[in-house]
């Protein structure tokens, strides 16, 4: 099953640090959605165009791991390669591993603004877990 | 845990301690093996990755580890104070000339690329040479390393144990200020607790002095990032558990250890370079705004100190030396009078501590002492500490004219980001003299001068 991100997630504050929590129906969406706030956090993703695809394999110990080392990875996109990101599709997802294809545009001081910049993501209470209705994660970002 | 833990603090700001986990924190780190003496934690704690912002961790060189959560994402955060023959009337008057000078001079901001963009080939020298690279390429003079902690060049910097990422976020960014905390700012001392150490320090009162506030940048964030990956899947084969997997360290006698600490000078030396460079512009700036030469502008630099870094040290503990891996993050070194360390015309005092407020409050310069010598590992505090998170800063201060606000109280301030000024208002922090007031009572390090700020340029 593939699936595709959607905006589903809300903010709440850790001393210095931003936390989120994202919500899925299933696994996939959880980190497609996940991936998705951590680039509508930093800047208006309204003004990103999909312009380029990258595909993406990413290895975790556990979930909690995965889902930190996605984050990570799309991070380094973003903060290294000046990448921004707004399409997520997950085309295969397991325990140990995810692979996906990731759609967005190259930053562009003239059109996208941002709002609050991410410096790492860290692992403190890094939760993935099945809730009543589906998903739910909780990451806190070094901001 | 394997030692006890020790926060120095005072009776107001514990109240606020024990709110976020940063005392767990002080606990956890008490875990790791071969760490010496106490876990401790210095008066502006919070919360921070693994081991507490605030945090000084001491290890046996053999048997102990390095942890990069004790070292920090921004490796060699720190911060250098020069000093100059200018008193502020000589200056009052050109105030906006000078900041905005200084503005466009000095890039900076998130991302921020620099005028420098580097080949492969030169990045590695500065990686390897630190702030001794920028002299050498006309940022400063000699003096400005006899006055730098490590002379600005940490020993056993090793550029190919970076990662291919690490290399390219370093190509284009040195030269620039950073975000966040990071800034410049002019400041005028104001007053002086300890005359003849300040005469030793060159400090008198009126005097304008500049502080400089950055990191590694992109560089030393992605290095600390790599080896938290490497290290945090190597934890299952570490012959003990972790209490907080952001503990993810390595034994210093072995090859990852071993990389790490040769990664960390690396990044370490990029920031000195970096800083050397931010400061040549600030003087070059001085010198065209206010049509003065050298000689009459007299930028010297009092010293430049690390705020997140682990050194090799040798210290005494229990009676005899040894040689301990010192993580200090958060946290500055303090070294007494009579180091060796020391260049010749501190020794008698001690070693310049620069502790930076928040925006637009200025600084403190304090001394090292025997106290810290023996009780720290010759460590102290670094700065105020965040208490309100950047959402909630910017909550609480969104109707509010900051930048008006800093004017009033006298203080010029420029920001390339549009949130910045409301994100550092003075109350997300910690108030540093209370930060300052304990460590000179706790015999950490005593106050000489206090300087207050009249402009700040931030990112």
């Amino acid at each position: 099953m593939v699936h595709r991100s959607h905006r589903n997630y809300i903010l709440f504050d850790h001393t210095a640090d931003l936390g989120l929590e994202v919500y899925g129906d299933d696994e996939g969406e959880l980190f497609c959605n996940a991936a998705f706030a951590l680039f509508d956090i930093m800047y208006d993703t309204e003004a990103v165009a999909v312009r380029v695809w990258r595909d993406m394999a990413v290895e975790g110990s556990d979930r909690e791991d995965l889902l930190v080392n996605f984050l990570r990875e799309l991070l380094y996109l973003c903060n290294g390669e000046g990448l921004l990101l707004k399409e997520f599709i997950m085309l295969r997802f397991g325990d140990h591993r995810l692979e996906g294809t990731v759609g967005g545009e190259r930053y562009d001081p003239d059109r996208h603004r941002l709002h609050q910049e991410i410096k790492a993501v860290t692992y403190h209470q890094v939760r993935v877990e099945e809730t009543g209705g589906g998903w739910k994660g909780r990451v806190i970002f070094d901001v | 845990m394997r030692v006890p833990g020790m926060i120095y603090s005072s009776a107001k700001m514990m109240e606020k301690i024990g709110t976020d986990e940063s005392p767990r924190q002080v606990a956890n780190v008490a875990h790791l093996p071969g760490i010496v003496g106490y876990s401790m934690a210095m008066p502006d704690m919070h919360w921070g990755y693994g081991f507490p912002i605030g945090g000084v961790a001491a290890f046996d060189v053999d048997e102990g580890v390095i942890s990069p959560g004790g070292v920090g994402y921004d490796i060699n955060c720190g911060v250098r104070i020069a000093t100059t023959d200018l008193a502020y009337d000589d200056i009052r008057g050109q105030m906006k000339p000078l900041v905005t000078a200084l503005f466009r001079a000095i890039p900076s901001g998130v991302g921020s690329t620099g005028a420098l963009k580097l080949s492969l080939q030169d990045e590695k020298r500065v990686l390897r040479d630190g702030a001794k690279w920028a002299v050498t390429q006309g940022y400063g003079s000699v003096q400005d390393l006899e006055t730098t902690e490590d002379g600005g060049t940490m020993e056993g910097a090793d550029p190919d144990t970076l990662s291919a990422r690490a290399l390219e976020r370093g190509r284009a960014q040195l030269g620039t200020l950073g975000s966040g905390n990071h800034f410049l700012e002019i400041e005028v001392v104001e007053e002086i607790y300890d005359r003849p150490s300040a005469e030793a320090f060159g400090l008198r009162e009126g005097q304008v002095a500049v502080a400089i506030h950055s990191g590694s940048r992109g560089l030393g964030y992605q290095v600390c990032d790599d080896f938290l990956a490497r290290m945090v899947k190597g934890i299952d084969r570490l012959a003990f558990p972790l209490p907080d997997r952001q503990l993810a360290c390595a034994y210093l006698a072995s090859p990852e250890g071993r990389e790490y600490m040769a990664a960390m000078a690396c990044a370490a030396n990029y920031a000195w370079a970096n800083r050397q460079m931010l400061m040549h512009w600030t003087r070059e700036t001085f010198e065209k705004t206010l049509q003065r030469s050298p000689r009459e502008i007299g930028m010297r630099l009092l010293y430049d100190v690390c705020h997140n870094i682990a050194k090799i040290e040798r210290m005494p503990v229990e009676g005899r030396e040894r040689e301990l891996c010192v993580h200090r993050k958060g946290a500055t070194r303090a070294f007494p009078p009579g180091h060796a360390a020391l260049p010749p015309r501190y020794r008698a005092v001690g070693q310049p501590v620069l502790i930076p407020g928040d925006m637009g409050t200025g600084s403190y310069i304090l001394a090292g002492t025997e106290g810290a010598y023996r009780e720290t590992f010759g460590s102290t505090c670094h700065g105020a500490g965040r208490v309100m998170s950047r959402t909630q800063a910017k909550k609480q201060s969104r109707h509010r004219a900051v930048g008006r606000e800093m004017e009033e109280r006298g203080v010029l301030v420029m920001a390339t980001g549009k949130g910045t000024l409301h994100e550092e208002i003075p109350e997300a922090y910690k108030n540093v003299s209370d930060v300052v007031d304990v460590v000179h009572r706790a015999g950490l390090s005593k106050r000489v001068a206090r300087l207050r700020a009249v402009g700040c340029i931030k990112g």
